[in-house]
C-alpha cells in the first residue's frame, strides 16, 4: 500500500467517524485545511521533478478530490439525520382534543330561530314584521276587537290582569297578537300586510299549555283580500314553513269574535310514527291555526270603512309549529333554560333562515 | 255539547251513516270533538245462568253452568248475590275489555275452579254505580244477542266543541237544523202544541229587575206522581253524562239539551206567597241544588219567595225548593236572563251548569212559552197531574233583527261564486227570512241566533253550509318590485345582539316574562302596577325590571343538576311601567363557573379560569357593536346599579345621560338572595337605547389612505395612583399626537411593594403610523416627551425607568 492509498483510507475512516457537522469540520480542516494533511501533499508536487510529478500530480489531486466529495456526502448525510431527530423529537399526539370554537358551542333558541323563518318566508311575500306591547289595554286586547264586555268568548282567554289603577281600569297581559292589529291600522293606512310574532300571556299549564308562549298574527287589509287569498297565503306559508312540496289543509267555520266568517285549519299529517309529524302525508288532521275575515267592528275600531276596506287575520302558536316542525315533545321545556336542551334543540349562530339557502338546514 | 244519534234523529230524518255526520258537522263550524260508538260494548252478549252451584272452597262464590246462546255452556265463578239459576244477564267471554274494572278477562281459576268469563254488573259496563248484584234481565231477553244492542245501550254519543256564538246549537233541535240545512236530510217539525190549563196559576211573578229578566213564564202542575223517569229518558241522560234524578228533575234536563231551553221546577207546596225577581241583597244566601250556600251580592238576580231566595236566576236553584219524590204540585219556570248577568253571576260564585252555559249564550226568547208547554206535556205524561194556565210576566215579544244583504258580498269577502238562489235557499233553510227580490235582500234574523248582526255574519252562514271547501285558493297579488328591508331598525338590531351573543359560545334562553316579587325588588321592579293580580304561581308574580334575575335562577338551576359553567343570555322584554313605552328591549346575558368564551373547564392546554367582570364587559361591547352602537364614542364608566359588586361593575354611556349597558360581577349580596353561588358575571345592553342611525344618502365607505412608511411601536410604563383609571392614561397618551398616533394599547398592569403604596404601573404600546415622511430620532424623542408630559399631566403619572 503507498503512502497515499494509506491517507485516504484514514481520512475516509474519519469522515465516516464523524457524529456530527463539528467533527465532520474537524475532519475537513485535518485533511484540506491549509495545514491539513492532504493540503501538505499537494503543497511536495512543486519540489517534485516533471516526470514525478506527472505521476503524482493526478494521484494527489484525484485523492483531494475524493477526499471533498466524501465530506460533503457525511454532511448532507448528517444533516438529514439531524432533521430526522428534530422531527422525531417534536412529535406530538394529534388525537389530543382540540378546544370548540365559541360560535359551534352558541345556540339561538328554537323560538327566535322559527320566528326568523317565519321572518324569510313572510318577507318574500310582502309582508312587514310589526311588534306591540305585552302588557295591554282592555281595549286592545278586547274591547276593539268585538268581544262584547261579559260575553263568554272573553272567558275562553283565561286572562292575567294587574291591579286596578286610580281610575278603576286594569291593565292586563295580552292574550293574543291581535291587539296589534288595531295598533297597526291607528297608524297606517292600508294596504297592509304584516305579520306580528310575539308573547302572548294566559292562565293555563300543562304539557301543550303554557302561561307565556308566543303567538304569529297576520294582518292583510286592502279593497279585494277575501278568503280565497287567505287560503293560499296559508297553504303556501306551511309548505314552506315545513318544508314540504305540499300540503293538505282543511279549513272549517269556527268562531272568534275579531273575524267574521271565522276558520280553523287542521294541517294533514302522519303521526304513525313516535315523536315524529310528517306533513303533506298521512291520515290525521291536526289543528295549527284560527283566522277569517277581519270583523266589520275591527276594522271600524281601527278607523277604516269596512265597505271600503277588507282583509283576514290569522293566529297561530309559534311554539307549536315549532315542535310540530323539530320535534320537541314538551312546551314547558321552552322556558326552563337547561342547557342540554338548548344545545340538543337550539340553532347554530350562524345558521341563518333564508328561502335562497333553505329555512334549515 | 252531547247527544247520541237517535236523539238526533228524533230532530232530523236521515239515511246519512255516523261517519257522515261527523264530518258533516265539523265540516260546517260544529267541530266534533268526540265519537264514542259504544264499541267498547259489543262483546258483551246476553246469556242464562242455567245452574248455580255453591264453590267448593268459598262460600260466597258459585259456580256457574252459562248458556252464551253458542255452543256448550260456559263454567263462570261469580260473587254477585243475585246469581242464580235462570237469571238473565250480561256476559263477557275471555279476552274481553271490561271498563268499569279496566281489565281484559282471560281464562282464570278462582280457588281453584276454572271460570271462563264474566257476568257483569251495571258498573263493570261503566253504565251506571250499581254493584249490589250482577246485571238482571227480563227472562225473554234473546241469549246470544248484543247486550248493548238489546238494552238500546249502543246509541253512538258525540260531543261538539261548541263555539261561545251558537246557543242554538246548544240544543240537539239546533244542530238538526243545521244538518238539514247543509242537505243531510230533512228537519222534523219542532213545534209544540199549547196544554190547556185549568183555571190561572195560582202563584203570581212580579219582575222587580227587568234588565236583568226580560220575560218569566209559570206554570202549576197540581197531583203529580214523582220518581223515576222512564229507562229511556234516563238513558239519554246517563249518555251524555248526566245523573237521572227524578222524573221532575230529568225533564228539565232533557229539554235544556233537546232545545236548548232551560227550566227550573219548584216543589210548589214549599214555595210561601208570590215570586218575586229582583236583584239580591247584600247579605243574603242561599243554599243550592249542589248543597253548598252561596252569598250573593246586588249585582245578581234571584228569585224570591216570601221567605227569602228560592233560585240563582239562570245559574241554580234552591236546595230548599227543590223537587224529590215527595213532591206533588210542581211550579215550571221557563224564563230570560240576561246573558251578561248570568255569565257575571256564575264566574263569581263559580258555578258552571247547563242553565248557565246556554243562559250566558243567549236563548231562544221566542221558545220561552213553548218550551214550557213542552216541559207541562212531558209531565203530564210522565207524572199525571193537572196543569194550571201560564202565569207570564214582562215578555212583550219578539222583534227580528233585520239585516240589508247584497247577495254580491258573499263572493266579496270569501272570493268564491255563489248564486243569489243558493244564498238565499240556505239562509231559508236556517230559519232566516230573506224579503224581496233582486240583488240586495232584507233578512230577518231568527229568534234563536242572537249572534248574526251584520251582512259578514250572513256571508259566514252561506260559506259556512255551501262548503268552504268549495273556495279555491287564489294567490295574493305579487309586488311589482323587489321587496326592501321588512324589519324596523330595532328588530335588526335584536337579532344582531341575538347571534353575536350566540357567536361568543352563549346560549340564548327564553325566561319568563314574570318573577318572584323578591327579585324583581332586588332588581329595581316591585312597583304595585307591575304586579299581577292573579299570577299562575306565587313565584310567577312581578313582571321583570331585568333579565338577569331570570337568567341567573336558570343558571342556578343548570348548577344543581351539575353543569357549573354555563353561559346564558337572552334578548326581550324588561318592563319599567305598565305602559306601551315602558316595555324595554334588553340584550343581557350571565356566564358561571370557567364559562369563558374561550372556553370551559379544564383542558390539557391550559384550564380556563373564573370568568369575572371581563367576560362580562366583552359580552356587553360585543352586542353593541352588533347592536350598531358607535362603539367608538362610547365611555365605559366604573360602578354600576346596586346588583353589581361595586368595585368589579361598570356602565357604557353615550355621552353624559344615555345609558347604553351595565356590567360586572354581581354583588354577594345579590347571589345570596337568589340563592347562587358564583363566580357569576353579567351584563345587560339596553337596545332600544342605542340612537336610530343617521339616514345615509350613499353606503359608500369612507376613504382609506394607506401610508408607504413603516409604522413604528414604542413602549412606555407609567407609575400611577391605584386610582388613576387605565383609560384616562391611554386617552393622555393617544392626545399626544393625534395625526401620528394611531393605537394605544395596554399590555402590563402591575402592583407591588416596590412602586409605593397604593401606586400602580400601566405599560403601554403605542403604535406610530407617519403619514409624510420617515420619522427621525429627534423626532421620536419629541413624540415621546409629548406622550410623558401629557400623561404627567392628565394622570400625574411618571414614566418607569
Amino acid at each position: 500500500m503507498t503512502e497515499l492509498e494509506q491517507l485516504e483510507r484514514t481520512i475516509a475512516a474519519a469522515i465516516a467517524a464523524a457524529a456530527d457537522e463539528a467533527a465532520i469540520e474537524a475532519v475537513r480542516v485535518a485533511a484540506l485545511g491549509k495545514k491539513g494533511s492532504v493540503s501538505e501533499k499537494l503543497k511536495t508536487l512543486g519540489a517534485m521533478t516533471p516526470e514525478e510529478r506527472q505521476v503524482m500530480g493526478p494521484a494527489i489531486n484525484g485523492l483531494r478530490d475524493r477526499v471533498a466529495a466524501a465530506l460533503a456526502a457525511r454532511k448532507a448525510e448528517l444533516r438529514d439525520a439531524a432533521i430526522e431527530a428534530r422531527l422525531a423529537a417534536e412529535r406530538v399526539d394529534v388525537t389530543l382534543p382540540v378546544r370548540q370554537a365559541p360560535a359551534e358551542r352558541g345556540r339561538i333558541h328554537p323560538i327566535s330561530q322559527v320566528i326568523d323563518e317565519i321572518a324569510a318566508i313572510f318577507g318574500d311575500l310582502g309582508f312587514a314584521i310589526a311588534e306591540g306591547p305585552d302588557i295591554e289595554t282592555d281595549y286592545y286586547n278586547f274591547t276593539a276587537l268585538n268581544f262584547p264586555e261579559g260575553h263568554p268568548a272573553r272567558e275562553m282567554h283565561d286572562t292575567f290582569f294587574f291591579p286596578p289603577d286610580g281610575k278603576g281600569e286594569r291593565k292586563l297581559l295580552r292574550t293574543h297578537t291581535s291587539p296589534v292589529q288595531i295598533r297597526t291600522m291607528e297608524v297606517q293606512k292600508p294596504p297592509i300586510r304584516i305579520v306580528i310574532p310575539g308573547k302572548t300571556y294566559r292562565q293555563d299549564s300543562d304539557a301543550t299549555h303554557s302561561p307565556m308562549f308566543h303567538q304569529l298574527e297576520g294582518l292583510v287589509i286592502d279593497r279585494t283580500a277575501n278568503i280565497a287569498n287567505m287560503k293560499w297565503v296559508l297553504t303556501e306559508f306551511c309548505k314552506a314553513f315545513f318544508e314540504v312540496p305540499s300540503v293538505k289543509m282543511r279549513f272549517r267555520p269556527s268562531f272568534f269574535p275579531f273575524t267574521e266568517p271565522s276558520l280553523e285549519v287542521d294541517i294533514q299529517c302522519d303521526r304513525s310514527r313516535p315523536g315524529e309529524v310528517r306533513f303533506g302525508e298521512g291520515e290525521d288532521w291536526m289543528e295549527i291555526l284560527g283566522c277569517g275575515m277581519v270583523h266589520p267592528n275591527v276594522l271600524r275600531h281601527g278607523g277604516l270603512d269596512p265597505d271600503e276596506y277588507q282583509g283576514f287575520a290569522w293566529g297561530m302558536g309559534i311554539d307549536r309549529i315549532a315542535m310540530l316542525k323539530y320535534g320537541m315533545p314538551d312546551l314547558r321545556a321552552f322556558f326552563d333554560a337547561d342547557a342540554r336542551w338548548l344545545s340538543h334543540y337550539g340553532f347554530r349562530p350562524l345558521d341563518l333562515p333564508t328561502l335562497f339557502g333553505g329555512l334549515s338546514s | 255539547m252531547k247527544f247520541t244519534l237517535s236523539w238526533l234523529k228524533d230532530h232530523l230524518d236521515t239515511d246519512a251513516t255516523l261517519d257522515e255526520i261527523v264530518e258533516r258537522l265539523t265540516m260546517i263550524g260544529l267541530e266534533v270533538e268526540s265519537v264514542d260508538d259504544k264499541a267498547a260494548l259489543k262483546p258483551f252478549v246476553i246469556a242464562r245462568v242455567l245452574s248455580a252451584e255453591k264453590h267448593p272452597d268459598a262460600d260466597k262464590l258459585r259456580v256457574l253452568m252459562v248458556d252464551t246462546g253458542s255452543g256448550d255452556p260456559v263454567q263462570v265463578v261469580c260473587g254477585a248475590p243475585n246469581a242464580r239459576a235462570g237469571l238473565v244477564g250480561a256476559f263477557a267471554a275471555p279476552g274481553t275489555y271490561v271498563p268499569g274494572i279496566d281489565v281484559t278477562l282471560s281464562v282464570g281459576r278462582i280457588r281453584g275452579v276454572e271460570s271462563r268469563g264474566m257476568m257483569c254488573s251495571e258498573r263493570e259496563l261503566q253504565l251506571s254505580d250499581e254493584h249490589t248484584g250482577i246485571i238482571d234481565l227480563a227472562a225473554d231477553a234473546p241469549v246470544g244477542t248484543s247486550f248493548a244492542a238489546w238494552a238500546k245501550l249502543d246509541d253512538p254519543v258525540i260531543e261538539i266543541n261548541l263555539t261561545p256564538n251558537r246557543p242554538d246549537a246548544a240544543s240537539v233541535h239546533g244542530i238538526a237544523r243545521d244538518l238539514a240545512a247543509s242537505g243531510l236530510g230533512r228537519l222534523k217539525d219542532g213545534a209544540v202544541a199549547p196544554v190547556p190549563g185549568e183555571g190561572p196559576c195560582p202563584v203570581k211573578v212580579r219582575i222587580e229587575a227587568p234588565d236583568m229578566c226580560p220575560g218569566f213564564a209559570l206554570r202549576l202542575v197540581r197531583g203529580v206522581r214523582n220518581g223515576p223517569s222512564p229507562k229511556w229518558l234516563q238513558q239519554r241522560l246517563i249518555a251524555i253524562g248526566l245523573r237521572p234524578i227524578n222524573a221532575l228533575v230529568d225533564i228539565t234536563n232533557y229539554v235544556t239539551f233537546d232545545r236548548g231551553r232551560p227550566l227550573h221546577v219548584f216543589d210548589a207546596r214549599k214555595v210561601r206567597g208570590d215570586l218575586v225577581v229582583r236583584r239580591a241583597k247584600d247579605g243574603e244566601a242561599v243554599l243550592a241544588l249542589d248543597g253548598r250556600e252561596y252569598a250573593l251580592t246586588p249585582d245578581m238576580c234571584a228569585i224570591a219567595d216570601e221567605d227569602g231566595v228560592e233560585s240563582i236566576a239562570g245559574v241554580m236553584g234552591g236546595e230548599h225548593s227543590g223537587c224529590d219524590e215527595a213532591t206533588t204540585d210542581v211550579l215550571i219556570e221557563s224564563a230570560l236572563w240576561d246573558p251578561i248577568v248570568t255569565a257575571r253571576t256564575g264566574r263569581a260564585l263559580g258555578i258552571v251548569t247547563d242553565a248557565r252555559y246556554r243562559f250566558e249564550r243567549g236563548v231562544d226568547p221566542q221558545f220561552m212559552v213553548p218550551g214550557l208547554e213542552l216541559a207541562t206535556r212531558m209531565v203530564l205524561e210522565l207524572c199525571g197531574g193537572t196543569p194550571s194556565e201560564n202565569e207570564v210576566a214582562g215578555y212583550a215579544g219578539h222583534t227580528p233583527k233585520v239585516v240589508s244583504f247584497p247577495f254580491a258580498e258573499v263572493k266579496r269577502l270569501t272570493g268564491i261564486d255563489v248564486p243569489a238562489q243558493t244564498s238565499r235557499a240556505i239562509l231559508s233553510r236556517l230559519g232566516f227570512v230573506p224579503k224581496g227580490e233582486g240583488e240586495a235582500v232584507e233578512v230577518a234574523v231568527p229568534s234563536w241566533r242572537p249572534d248574526v248582526d251584520g251582512k259578514a255574519d250572513l256571508v259566514e252562514e252561506v260559506m259556512r253550509i255551501h262548503g268552504v271547501e268549495k273556495i279555491a285558493p287564489q294567490p295574493l297579488a305579487a309586488h311589482d318590485a323587489v321587496n326592501g328591508r321588512i324589519l324596523t331598525t330595532l328588530q335588526i338590531r335584536t337579532r344582531a345582539a341575538r347571534r353575536a351573543l350566540a357567536v361568543r359560545g352563549m346560549l340564548e334562553a327564553v325566561t319568563w316574562s314574570f318573577i318572584p316579587a323578591r327579585h324583581a325588588e332586588l332588581f329595581g321592579g316591585g312597583q304595585a302596577a307591575l304586579r299581577l293580580a292573579n299570577p299562575i304561581a306565587a313565584d310567577m308574580s312581578d313582571m321583570r325590571p331585568s333579565l338577569l334575575p331570570g337568567l341567573i335562577a336558570a343558571a342556578r338551576r343548570n348548577a344543581d343538576r351539575g353543569f357549573a359553567d354555563v353561559a346564558l343570555f337572552e334578548v326581550s322584554g324588561t318592563y319599567e311601567s305598565d305602559a306601551p313605552d315602558g316595555q324595554r328591549r334588553v340584550a343581557a346575558g350571565v356566564r358561571r363557573g370557567t364559562a369563558r368564551m374561550d372556553g370551559q373547564g379544564r383542558h390539557w392546554a391550559g384550564n380556563a379560569t373564573p370568568v369575572g367582570v371581563f367576560d362580562a364587559k366583552a359580552d356587553a361591547l360585543a352586542a353593541l357593536e352588533a347592536a350598531g352602537a358607535p362603539v367608538d364614542k362610547l365611555q365605559v364608566e366604573a360602578g354600576g346599579p346596586g346588583w353589581y359588586h361595586p368595585g368589579r361593575s361598570g356602565t357604557v354611556k353615550l355621552g353624559p345621560k344615555v345609558v347604553l349597558a351595565t356590567f360586572g360581577e354581581f354583588h354577594p349580596r345579590t347571589l345570596a338572595e337568589l340563592d347562587v353561588s358564583g363566580p357569576l358575571c353579567g351584563f345587560e345592553v339596553f337596545v332600544d337605547a342605542i340612537p336610530e342611525p343617521k339616514a345615509k344618502p350613499t353606503r359608500t365607505r369612507p376613504r382609506l389612505d394607506l401610508s408607504p412608511f413603516q409604522a413604528v411601536r414604542r413602549d412606555f410604563a407609567f407609575v400611577v395612583d391605584r386610582t388613576v383609571e387605565a383609560a384616562a392614561l391611554m386617552r393622555a397618551a393617544a392626545a399626544a399626537d393625534r395625526k401620528l398616533i394611531t393605537g394605544v394599547r395596554v399590555f402590563d398592569v402591575f402592583e407591588g411593594a416596590a412602586l409605593g403604596e397604593d401606586r400602580k404601573s400601566i405599560a403601554i404600546e403605542v403604535a406610530i403610523q407617519p403619514a409624510e415622511r420617515t420619522l427621525t430620532d429627534e423626532d421620536f424623542e419629541a413624540l415621546g416627551a409629548r406622550i410623558v408630559d401629557n400623561v404627567a399631566k392628565q394622570t400625574g403619572g411618571v414614566l418607569r425607568r
